[in-house]
């Protein structure tokens, strides 16, 4: 039990932070505001990492990682997240698609993709959900029928992230309407300009588009673009999901230092915010949430680093992190009373935060799996308890169709 | 870093289960609550878990004791707590020898802390005098030219303690005392409580000798000082307790049929056992943290207990009470598992601290160590 550094532990923290105070220098004189959500400065930091073999730490040298431990990328990752690095785009691609390549594709798909990925040349998404196909992923209904040599793809996906940005996609397509619903899928990448695709962004409740509806109308691909055997797609998606639940645990909202920010400009009958003991009762239980996540994540690089491999246990992070979210800005909102209501950047705390937080913290508790379907995971593989009632295994899918 | 038991803890904490599994099955946790105020049977069981030396696992060599650490003491708590293990083991080693070790002057030490290594005698802390915290009474029990008078009510394990960490005033302020149990002055009441399988009991003491342990005056910081260690593997018992409730629940669960199935194939029960889990993981890795920073010395100690406390509290009370649940009606009743569990969840609940207080004591702390910014608002 040991929650310091290690003298080589802390002799590689102090590596990084040379290495990223030198870089994050040279790319401010480039991009003065390095944390805005900007595409081109987030490719120019994914390169430099990635010359550094820094972009996966964790990944074999041959990918253009350095075959180093989870302990050395947490490290990184913490002082990465310290020095206002910039952040997204390459999370899907990195963290889900390119490890599903390298464990499922052949040699030439793997030497084409996995180096552009690392390098943050191009930019992956994942076209797994559809509209009647969402924590029921195996019912979707994307046809992927055998033409010529190749494969025509008919369908429409829906929630994918980045779809407008991303240059390739994950897609995963019902090939056998015959076969029960999770034997007949097939894995394939995409190339998200190829003719047949169109992108529409949705509109989330938030104001925002994240994420888009991908349609695709008989868009023709080649046989070596299929990721895995022919019908065996649910297992190659399977390595895909359980690298998306590694990924999403991580503490969302106001910092503690926010928080009490906020609390001390909001008066009370004596003092402030900070003073109401039920306030302060909130405080510790987000506190404790928040921290108890962040151990959890390292006793999962424990496990990784002692040749055991992190399971669905890994389940709870984005469980505990969305309902905290949503728990945490209610709250806040309501201590404000009236003044709560208003999200207008010019007069709201924090130049409206907590309300796109409010209003965002539902959609946390949806995607990247459900709570429900994040219980089910943990009650199944963690518990051992048996899954819920099953009336669709052993029967075709086009029959469950049928059936409505 | 390392955020784990290492190979030889983990081998500790399996003997130790293995130990307490045949030694002591749940059927003696549930004798304690009929026995009479002798309580033979944990009697027994305490003088087999000294035989194994579990006592002297963090009192030093050169004291008599093993001198292994707090992690390994933390690892056996885990199982004291999963086996409900009746004996007064947290009152004797967490809180009393803390007490000893902290403020205890070199003679007493030498005194008391090989016996108590031994298991030979049996130490407890007596704080309260009636209800609410301590902290916010004032306290009646006094010492005048080394004689105690006065009455402490709850005493946890007072009914079989030997010695005592006694709080009282003094001259110059609330002090700790050193009191000997057998002493014809203390009078001593046994009383029913919430959890017979630690008991408490009424202690009223006229002119009995007592030492002073620690300064004078600084009885209140002693006792913040024992608290905030005694809570770290006090959490790591209740942890214990809360991962043996999700498996009774879970076992019970597959075996229970209802509309001709198990009713572990509901999802009302799944979700609710996987929410035992995501609590019993969150209370683990807060103790991991709390244990490394007790073990280390760590300055985060007060923090690190305080949110290990409220984490493990949060878990054990849910676990426990949902564990009736599950269990339907038999789970009401006196000869089946869950109350026994219930009932350890409150006694460990409330045995150093109420989760409340340790609630407000981390807010404080975290205000304290966050400045207020020029500019009050979210960034």
């Amino acid at each position: 039990m040991n929650f310091e550094d290690s003298p080589q532990e802390a002799a590689y923290r102090a590596e990084v932070r040379a290495w990223l105070d030198t870089n994050m220098r040279e790319l401010k004189e480039q991009y003065p505001d390095p944390g805005a959500p900007d595409l081109d400065v987030a490719r120019a930091w994914q390169a430099r990492k990635a010359q550094a073999c820094y972009a996966r730490i964790t990944w074999p040298v041959e990918w253009g990682g350095s075959g180093g431990t989870a302990i050395q990328q947490a490290i990184f990752s913490q002082e990465e997240s310290r020095c206002g690095a910039p952040q997204g785009y390459f999370g899907i691609g990195l963290g889900m698609c390119m490890p599903t390549l390298m464990k499922f594709a052949c040699a030439d798909v793997q030497r084409r993709f996995i180096g552009p990925a690392l390098k943050g040349e191009e930019i992956w998404c994942q076209l797994f959900s559809e509209p009647s196909a969402g924590s029921d992923l195996a019912g979707l209904r994307t046809r992927a029928a055998r033409q010529g040599d190749g494969w025509l793809i008919s369908g429409q996906k829906v929630w994918t992230t980045g779809a407008h940005y991303s240059d390739y996609g994950l897609l995963l397509a019902r090939s056998d309407f015959d076969a029960p619903k999770h034997r007949g899928l097939t894995m394939f990448w995409v190339d998200m300009r190829a003719p047949g695709i169109d992108i529409r962004a949705i509109h989330q409740m938030t104001g925002r588009s994240e994420f888009s509806e991908v349609f695709l109308s008989d868009v023709m691909i080649a046989d070596d673009q299929r990721i895995g055997p022919i019908g065996e797609g649910w297992k190659v998606a399977l390595v895909t999901l359980m690298n998306e639940r590694v990924e999403g645990g991580k503490e969302r909202g106001p910092s503690l230092e926010d928080i009490l920010g906020f609390a001390r400009s909001i008066p009370r009958a004596v003092g402030t915010l900070v003073d109401d003991p039920v306030f302060r009762r909130r405080l510790a239980v987000w506190y404790v949430q928040a921290e108890g996540l962040r151990f959890t994540q390292l006793r999962s690089l424990t496990a990784l680093s002692r040749g055991e491999t992190p399971g669905p246990e890994m389940s709870i992070g984005k469980l505990v992190a969305a309902n905290r979210l949503q728990d945490l800005t209610e709250r806040l909102i309501e201590c404000q009373d009236q003044f709560g209501l208003i999200s207008d950047p010019h007069y709201a705390p924090g130049k409206g935060r907590l309300q796109r937080d409010l209003l965002y913290a539902p959609s946390l508790r949806i995607a990247g799996g459900t709570d429900e379907i994040l219980k089910n995971i943990i009650a199944e593989r963690v518990l051992g308890l048996p899954g819920d009632v099953r009336v669709d295994k052993a029967v075709s899918f086009k029959e469950l169709v049928s059936r409505g | 870093m390392d955020f784990d038991f290492s190979e030889e803890q983990r081998q500790l904490k399996e003997e130790a289960r293995r130990f307490l599994g045949a030694r002591c099955p749940l059927s003696l946790v549930r004798a304690t609550l009929e026995e009479d105020a002798e309580r033979r049977p944990s009697r027994a069981l305490f003088k087999e878990v000294a035989g194994l030396g579990w006592c002297g696992t963090a009192i030093p060599e050169e004291s008599g004791g093993l001198g292994l650490g707090y992690v390994e003491l933390c690892a056996i708590a885990e199982e004291l707590g999963r086996a409900l293990a009746p004996v007064p083991f947290a009152s004797s080693i967490y809180f009393f020898a803390e007490g000893v070790m902290a403020g205890s002057p070199p003679e007493q030490r030498s005194r008391l802390l090989p016996r108590l290594a031994r298991g030979e005698i049996v130490g407890c802390l007596a704080t309260a005098e009636g209800s609410g915290a301590y902290q916010h009474r004032s306290i009646g029990s006094r010492v005048k030219a080394g004689r105690l008078n006065g009455v402490k009510i709850p005493v946890i394990d007072g009914d079989v303690a030997d010695v005592a960490l006694v709080l009282a005033a003094e001259e110059r302020g609330a002090s700790l005392f050193l009191v000997d149990l057998t002493d014809p002055g203390v009078q001593r009441t046994a009383l029913q409580s919430l959890d017979p399988s630690r008991g408490v009991a009424r202690l009223s003491f006229s002119d009995v000798p007592a030492e002073l342990v620690g300064g004078a005056g600084e009885g209140g910081a002693l006792v913040e000082h024992i608290f905030n260690r005694a809570a770290v593997s006090i959490a790591f018992e209740q942890l214990g307790g809360a991962d043996r409730c999700l498996e009774i629940s879970r076992d019970y669960a597959l075996e229970r049929r209802t509309f001709g199935r198990p009713i572990a194939s509901y999802q009302a029960i799944t979700h609710r056992l996987a929410e035992m889990y995501v609590k019993n993981e969150l209370a683990r890795s807060t103790a991991y943290y709390a244990a490394w920073a007790l073990a280390s010395a760590a300055p985060e100690l007060p923090r690190a207990a305080a949110m290990a406390r409220v984490a493990a509290s949060d878990a054990f009370g849910f676990a426990a009470r949902e564990s009736i649940q599950i269990h339907g009606g038999l789970g009401v009743t006196w000869e089946a598992s869950p109350h026994l569990f219930f009932r350890r969840a409150r006694q460990l609940s409330l045995v150093c601290g109420a989760p409340d207080g340790w609630a407000e004591r981390l807010a404080a702390d975290l205000c304290e160590r966050t400045p207020a910014l020029p500019r009050a608002e979210i960034a």
